[in-house]
């Protein structure tokens, strides 16, 4: 059902925590849905220089959540906005097309995290 | 997945999903394959030796359930066997449909082979109303009478949950429907080989049983229906099974059959207790994770059902990670399902979609160990926690 890559990211996810001093985080998805994510971020000049996730979910939401910490990480912000949904399934070798919807919340919860930055820093 | 599966010991606790043909089954199968290839319909030799084998599991399985061999009717498995009870029933009384229903009542946490059948059938007119449960997972048999109207004419009800592993009242219920002249229909697949089943005491008029639940082959199955029910069929054909079921039958399977009734017969009461032994010490054990619930009744449930419902995570993530450890368990989170729902089973003992999707189903069989339920009872803490760590609804 699952890629090797998925399953990789799923028993071995990369960059998995909090950012306790984190200058934007970004929670999507519902527990009633069974998926809940939060990403982490640190932002230096624009650009990611550290980020983490937290998420409540099957191996698909966890697999993604760990690979936009990769995809997204030293991008600057309208780089890592640019990263969409088939990127990070298709970085993982593919999603069963069932989980493509429900399960491949993580460029949301990243999206989220910059939108909460910019409404932050507006104007400075 | 099977680099990390490789060299460790794999525990199969999903017993309730399948079983493994157990080798007397298979050894009693296997001349009906290609020796005895008989048409147990045919006149001659052939077909005679293989008819004796069919009427030979046809006594086996009266045996067991205390009825007699001219009331079991083969079938392809559990799902035909509810189909054909039901479907067939509410044929019968087709005529009722210009009345008010309830014709047909069953509880909201049948089987989807009992669901989807009473769906399929409100479509066609029928009127079926599904009982709620209590958060064990029990019938209320008050409720059961209340719903009763004057045309009702088919009861189903479960023998016992496949999920939660909670056991209904049958008893009662029987009464209740021989008492307002209503057949009863019970899905006992799970049930069949946990405990004993005497369908003639407990009045139940159609009892459906599957092979591959009780170390028998998959693909057969029987309808143990009380003499005097009538069914419209719903395969016609050769007249087979008293033109009930029409298609040659499966000698090999219902041989198979037969023979996994037979053990049944006389390894249950060991069984009982070697499997409610084991299932209770993983009760005990996985209770005193943090935050772990067992679902479906404390009691009354399958001797082999441990159910359980841990915070904050998520039960695909959960199986997998079993399975990456050996172990082989099911989960009732939708994201584990092809609807993509919680289980209704779950949300039936009224659950909250976040609790269920945290749930786990282990269940033990004949060849469970108490060294399988030692390794998963330290392993499964180290997996919840492992999960709870990534999750975010965990703030401990």
């Amino acid at each position: 059902m699952y890629s090797e890559k998925v399953l990789d990211h799923f028993r071995n996810p990369r960059n998995m925590g909090e950012i306790k001093d984190a200058d934007a985080e970004g929670t999507v998805g519902n527990p009633t849905c069974g998926d809940l994510m939060t990403i982490y971020l640190k932002i230096e000049k624009d650009v990611i220089t550290d980020i983490k996730f937290k998420t409540f979910g099957c191996a698909a939401a966890i697999a993604t959540s760990s690979m936009i910490t990769e995809l997204a990480r030293g991008k600057t912000l309208d780089e890592a906005l640019a990263i969409s949904r088939e990127d990070v399934a298709s970085e993982l070798n593919g999603l069963p097309p069932i989980k493509m919807h429900c399960s491949n919340l993580a460029t949301d919860a990243l999206k989220e995290a910059i939108k909460n930055y910019r409404a932050k820093h507006k104007g400075t | 997945m099977l680099a990390e599966v490789i060299n460790i010991k794999k525990i199969y606790m999903d017993y309730a999903a399948t079983t493994p043909v157990d080798p007397d089954v298979l050894k009693a199968m296997l001349p009906y394959f290609s020796q005895i290839f008989g048409n147990p319909s045919s006149i001659h030799s052939f077909g005679v030796e293989a008819n004796d084998a069919v009427e030979t599991a046809r006594e086996q399985l009266a045996d067991l359930f205390h009825v007699k061999p001219e009331e079991i009717v083969f079938t392809s498995g559990g799902t035909e066997a509810d189909n054909l009870a039901i479907k067939g029933i509410a044929f019968r009384h087709k005529d009722l449909r210009k009345h008010a229903g309830p014709h047909i009542i069953t509880s909201s946490i049948e089987h989807p082979a009992v669901l989807e059948t009473c769906k399929h059938l409100e479509k066609q007119g029928f009127e079926v109303r599904y009982l709620p449960v209590d958060h064990h997972g029990l019938i209320n048999v008050a409720d059961l009478v209340q719903a009763i109207g004057k045309h009702t004419f088919l009861l189903s009800i479960m023998f016992a949950n496949n999920e939660v592993g909670t056991i209904e009242p049958i008893e009662e219920i029987g009464k209740i429907a021989r008492e307002h002249e209503i057949a009863l229909h019970t899905d006992a697949v799970q049930a069949v080989g946990k405990l004993p089943i005497d369908v003639t005491k407990l009045k139940i008029d159609a009892l459906s049983v599957s092979s591959h639940k009780i170390y028998g082959p998959k693909g057969v199955g029987a309808l143990v229906l009380r003499k005097g029910v009538h069914l419209e069929p719903l395969f016609h054909g050769g007249g087979h099974e008293k033109s009930l079921r029409s298609g040659t039958l499966n000698t090999p399977g219902i041989v198979g059959l037969g023979k996994a009734i037979q053990l049944i017969q006389v390894q249950m009461n060991k069984e009982i207790r070697h499997l409610t032994l084991l299932r209770d010490t993983l009760i005990k054990n996985v209770s005193t994770i943090e935050e772990s619930y067992l679902n479906g009744h404390p009691k009354q449930r399958l001797a082999n059902n441990a159910h359980f419902r841990f915070t904050a995570i998520e039960g695909e993530s959960l199986n997998l990670m079993l399975n990456d450890k050996g172990i082989a368990a099911a989960t009732g989170s939708a994201c584990s399902s092809k609807k993509l729902q919680p289980s209704h089973v779950l949300l039936g003992i009224g659950l909250k979609p976040e609790q269920a999707h945290g749930s786990l189903r282990l269940s033990l069989g004949r060849m469970s160990t108490k060294e399988d339920v030692s390794i998963v009872s330290e392993v499964l803490p180290t997996v919840v926690e492992k999960l709870r760590a990534m999750s975010p609804l965990w703030k401990k």
